[in-house]
């Protein structure tokens, strides 16, 4: 399967450089774009040069960062909520075992 | 055919029932004309009360017109027919049906005159969406749904706190804007808002959708929250509290998708957050905002379905839903794959897309109001919105790494129901026009201008690359994310077990004292009623034992006299 070929062609390592290479080219193009077409700002400092790129990147940068900080806080394992249910299932399993014991 | 007193909701309630009764090509016929017949009946509905009707000395007003109210039961009955298109070979008849009087409860507030009829409908789309939930079928989805029954029910009650208590205040059922302001006021917006998934009880909606079945997700996603958001604009346009609430939920959304593993989990959360945009749109409250926050439901419905339906297809075909599990389907599923990149850049406003369309009128209606921060926030949170939804989605479940499952494309009706409305999408955001005339004020907004979409080309892209360069910080875990909801699956869960593990030693001390007791009587007893069965040799207790005859004739004799005795006296 590592080889080229058999790969699809889409998720060829030569391919993926080719879409990284293109792709910060339309990415150089947009901020660029911008000496020529006048961005209208609203309130003067969002049409500084390239200020939607460096707002884009920021905010998500920001985002991603906190939201990587309340993971630490916030994950737990997928069958967190199912736990005290299994608990309860083995207790009852046990005192039927119990109660078991009892009859005989 | 007149709708003065029947809401064309009615259509909706007997394709239901004439869902359970037939079957074959007679229920598909039923299940796709309902909601056509339906879309014609609410373009029938002129403008203003139809009829009155007294009830217990209220004016019931069960059919109410106006540009808003046919613009959203027009989107939830295309939504219909869309869901019903995509859902007909798979789902359940029961789970049809119930979204069938689901959507029923929907169009139904959407034309309410008066609160009680309203809260009536309300509780209408309460029930049946939980039979909706429900419909899942696991373990998950049962528990799943009895919290999101209890959420919706509590909401219901809050809301009919809040309506008696206007009526009793104001001795007026009708649908006015108000404010918040007084206890019933804020009781009203509170079980509006819970419906809207607002903080601090969203959980409900990532807890319930994504446990139903991939059908059912379709229309949980259209109705609910967008109810929700048309009554928010009907009752409390330009309430001030609803910014701040709007922004809070527009940014929950974002770093709970970022943190979710969950396929349908993800576009849940991003549910809240698009709803956060509405519920800011409505607390600006302006013209502009009303116009923005009904034309971003509208677009919404469509592209969040779609998102959904694309979610769908790929658990009826691989039965796997975690992000981890999923990757590198985009080689055997292209059109699921292409349609869900398409909702993907609607949700995140891309130029040409719906979204672009309505959620910049949002942003607009900030701008012209001078809410510098607000604008901020939403021009961040619409970065973030591509990376959350319109990124990571497509990305995990159809790129990311090849995960070896190789499933069929999407069946054709569901091909089909993606298709139309990945068309929809795409149509509303080259040709905003009709969709603006369907506005409840005149528009004079143009949505391009070669700069604006400069901009948002650049804020767009660039949150782009910083997902793909912040790649390996969002590796996928198979974890859930708490929630306020915790406090009452855990915290409240355990107390209950405490309360329990209380009663049941109580119960065992008061077992403990009952023995004691009884073998104290039993003593008593055998001291002197004797042994029960005791041999003859054995000494009996003082009543059980043998006496001679004499000692009972003396005490015969001793009790005569005193009878003498008593009676001379």
């Amino acid at each position: 399967m590592n080889d080229e070929k058999q790969l699809h062609w889409l998720v060829r390592p030569s391919t993926i450089r080719k879409l990284w290479i293109g792709s910060s080219i339309v990415l150089a193009l947009t901020v660029l774009a911008q000496t020529v077409i006048y961005v209208k700002g609203y309130f003067g400092f969002d049409a500084w040069f390239g200020f939607g790129a460096i707002y884009g990147f920021v905010s998500c940068l920001i985002m991603v960062l906190v939201a990587k900080l309340l993971g630490l806080v916030l994950k737990r394992p997928q069958n967190y909520y199912d736990e005290p249910q299994q608990q309860q299932t083995t207790d009852s399993i046990q005192n039927k075992i119990k109660e078991g014991n009892n009859g005989v | 055919m007149a709708f003065e007193m029947f809401s064309p909701a009615i259509v909706l309630l007997i394709a239901a029932v004439l869902i359970g009764i037939v079957r074959g090509h007679a229920r598909t016929a039923v299940i796709l004309i309902a909601p056509i017949i339906t879309l014609w009946a609410i373009w029938q509905i002129p403008d203003g009360v139809q009829a009155t009707v007294k009830f217990l000395s209220y004016n019931i007003e069960p059919v109410e017109g106006s540009p808003l109210r046919r613009l959203f039961a027009t989107v939830f009955a295309i939504m219909v027919f869309i869901g019903g298109l995509y859902a007909f070979r798979i789902a359940k008849w029961y789970e049809l049906a119930a979204a069938y009087a689901y959507a029923a409860g929907a169009i139904g507030v959407c034309f309410a005159g008066d609160l009680i009829t309203l809260f009536l409908y309300w509780e209408l789309m309460a029930l049946f969406s939980t039979v909706v939930v429900w419909c899942g079928g696991t373990p998950g989805a049962r528990a799943a749904g009895m919290r999101y029954a209890i959420m919706h029910l509590l909401g219901g009650v809050i809301l009919k706190v809040g309506i008696e208590g206007v009526v009793v205040g104001t001795g007026s059922i009708q649908i006015q804007p108000m404010l918040a302001t007084d206890f019933s006021t804020w009781m009203i917006l509170i079980g509006i808002l819970i419906n809207a998934a607002a903080p601090p009880v969203s959980a409900w909606l990532a807890d319930a959708y994504p446990e139903s079945s991939p059908t059912g997700s379709v229309f949980l996603s259209a109705f609910t929250t967008k109810t929700a958001v048309l009554a928010l604009i009907l009752l409390f346009p330009g309430e001030p509290v609803l910014v701040g609430l709007g922004l809070f939920m527009v940014m929950y959304g974002i770093i709970y998708a970022l943190l979710e593993n969950d396929v349908r989990r993800i576009l849940a959360y991003s549910v809240v957050n698009q709803v956060g945009f509405m519920v800011v749109a409505v607390g600006i409250g302006t013209e502009m905002a009303l116009n923005g926050a009904a034309a971003h439901a509208f677009a919404h419905i469509i592209y969040k379905a779609l998102l959904f339906m694309s979610a769908g297809v790929v658990i009826y075909r691989t039965g796997k839903n975690k992000c981890m599990e999923l990757g590198g389907l985009f080689r055997t599923m292209p059109v699921t794959c292409v349609c869900g990149i398409i909702g993907a850049l609607a949700i995140s406003s891309f130029p040409l897309t719906s979204g672009f369309t309505t959620k910049s009128m949002i942003s607009q209606a900030a701008v012209d109001g001078n809410l510098v921060w607000v604008y901020m926030a939403l021009t961040a949170a619409s970065a973030g919105v591509f990376l959350h939804a319109g990124i990571k989605f497509p990305w995990f479940v159809f790129f990311q790494k090849d995960s070896g499952l190789r499933p069929k494309d999407a069946p054709w009706n569901m091909g089909l129901a993606m298709i139309i409305f990945a068309g929809l999408c795409i149509g509303l955001g080259v040709f905003p026009e009709p969709l603006y005339a369907l506005l409840p004020y005149p528009v004079e907004y143009q949505p391009y201008s070669i700069g604006k979409v400069l901009f948002y080309l650049q804020l767009l892209l660039f949150s782009g690359l910083a997902f793909f360069v912040l790649l390996p910080l969002m590796k996928r875990t198979m974890t859930i994310s708490l929630d306020t909801d915790w406090l009452w699956r855990r915290v409240a869960h355990s107390l209950l077990k405490l309360i329990e593990r209380g009663l049941s030693s109580m119960s065992e001390v008061l077992a403990k004292q009952r023995a004691r007791l009884q073998k104290f009587l039993h003593l008593i007893a055998v001291r002197y009623l004797g042994q029960p069965h005791t041999a003859d040799s054995k000494e009996r207790g003082m009543f059980a034992r043998s006496w001679p005859v004499g000692t009972t004739a003396l005490w015969i004799a001793g009790l005569l006299s005193a009878y003498v005795l008593l009676y001379y006296l």
